[in-house]
């Protein structure tokens, strides 16, 4: 019992720790990690709450799935987080018209 | 100006939450006797053995007592992926191939890839058979496989899922469950009734529809998965 | 020592977490510019609410809901089960919260192929 305790208490405050680390990190990559590794805090939670269908369901989409979402749409789009955007006339009306082109 | 009235907002919602779960017992029992059921999980625990014979009571729940609910988490899925392939659809210049990965990877990932790819297959294929009787189910095992089909497809360049077959599987599986939720209907009452041999507890086959089922939406998650995966991994912005 | 309830201690942390998880997440949702970390809030605010739900339902010294020995009648000689209700329903809130959040990323790189920008104080047009 008192090994549970000391577990439950230690996995809740990572758990807020790593949230916080996750919404102040300017680098996307680094916050989305740490996304996934709640997911994975949760996941041992649920699964000292007696609950391992929901710990099971958490691990594999929560950690695996929803993560690699996450890296694919930072590929996709910008990794910093406070990235200004240099824009000239000239050159965003050029990708409005390639972006118009490819609609 | 922004700042004080979110913490403001924070602060409300904050101890409108702590409010109520203050007088919530961590751990008390709430379901009451099970013998003689009062509340909704005391009733579950106390039939699911007799009635479905299902040693998962998550399991029985899920797929049997909230089936239609179920019907309409697959139909939700099915719609995020095609939302997300609606979204994302941009028509292709001449010549232009979509790649998976931009850089190819190297030796040691492409060896270990294929080495553990079929034991993760075989793995979700375990989880979404055996949901009846073991924690997991249809949603764990094709979540499950279509994290081996992420790796392949991270992997190898030139591995795609072939978009026909993905169809085809997940018209079947949603084809089958409509049709043994119609074939409940046609022998007994209501929709997705339970028609077939129960058997016994903690047999393979027993729980009469309910692995049918089970196995059905583990095909169509699976499928449905892996082609929001093969979506998302070729586009290509830059 | 002994006066000390374990099951208050217990729940002020399991349901101070679910607390602190669903704040941070509101937080970041209203607070933050980025696309990508509106849509981490979201998913932490998820997480939060699923580790409610799951404590709600949590009984002290309970077993996990599933029979494991053949032809067990019931649950027998003081064990308990803890509620199966709320762990079915966050096994489904999982699985719709995986095709959330795949859904809102897609409209950000939507967006993101618009505007070529994800900062939401960057974008100037409404119009796409």
């Amino acid at each position: 019992m008192e090994l549970f305790l000391i577990s439950v208490i230690i996995l809740a405050v990572l758990l807020l720790a790593v949230a916080v680390y996750a919404v102040m990190q300017k680098d996307l990559l680094y916050a989305t990690i740490a996304t996934g590794i709640i997911s994975l805090i949760l996941s041992v939670l649920f699964f000292l709450l007696q609950a391992p269908d929901v710990a099971l369901t958490e691990a594999a989409i929560g950690i695996a799935l929803t993560t690699i979402i996450f890296v694919i749409t930072i590929r996709n789009t910008s990794r910093r987080e406070d990235e200004i955007l240099i824009t000239q006339e000239s050159e965003a009306s050029k990708i409005d018209d390639k972006v118009k082109a490819n609609m | 100006m922004k700042k004080l009235l979110v913490l403001l907002l924070l602060a409300v919602v904050g101890y409108s939450l702590y409010k109520p779960l203050s007088q919530v017992e961590f751990g008390a029992d709430r379901i009451g006797d099970i013998e003689n059921p009062t509340t909704v999980g005391a009733y579950y625990l106390s039939h699911t053995p007799s009635d479905l014979s299902v040693a998962n009571v998550i399991t029985a729940i899920v797929v049997n007592y909230r089936g239609f609910d179920t019907l309409g988490e697959v139909s939700v899925l099915f719609l995020a992926a095609t939302g997300i392939g609606s979204i994302l659809y941009r028509r292709r210049k001449e010549g232009e191939h979509s790649e998976t990965i931009t850089q190819p990877s190297s030796q040691l990932l492409q060896a270990g890839a294929k080495l553990i790819y079929p034991a993760i297959l075989v793995l979700g294929a375990y989880v979404f058979i055996h949901g009846h009787l073991t924690p997991g189910g249809g949603f764990q095992g094709g979540a499950i496989i279509a994290t081996g089909f992420l790796l392949m497809m991270m992997s190898y360049k030139d591995f795609h899922m072939n978009h026909t077959v993905l169809t085809w599987v997940e018209s079947l599986a949603g084809i089958t469950f409509v049709s043994v939720g119609i074939g409940g209907l046609i022998v007994g009452k209501t929709f997705l009734e339970n028609f077939l041999a129960i058997g016994t507890l903690n047999d393979l086959f027993s729980g009469g529809i309910i692995p049918i089922i089970y196995i059905a939406v583990g095909f169509k998650v699976a499928a449905e998965l892996a082609g929001v995966l093969d979506t998302l991994l070729s586009i290509k912005e830059k | 020592m002994e006066n000390i309830d374990i099951n208050q201690i217990l729940g002020i942390a399991v349901f101070g977490a679910s607390i602190g998880l669903i704040l941070i997440g509101l937080y970041a949702v209203l607070m933050k510019k980025h696309l990508i970390k509106i849509v981490i809030g979201l998913s932490i605010i998820d997480a939060g609410i699923h580790l409610l739900f799951i404590a709600i339902g949590y009984i002290s010294n309970g077993t996990s809901p599933i029979f494991s020995e053949k032809g067990i009648s019931l649950v027998s000689e003081g064990t308990k089960m803890v509620d199966p209700v709320p762990q079915a329903l966050v096994l489904t809130a999982i699985v719709i919260g995986f095709g959330v959040t795949a859904v809102a990323l897609s409209l950000v790189i939507r967006l993101y192929r618009h505007h070529k920008t994800a900062r939401i104080d960057q974008i100037k047009t409404l119009k796409w």
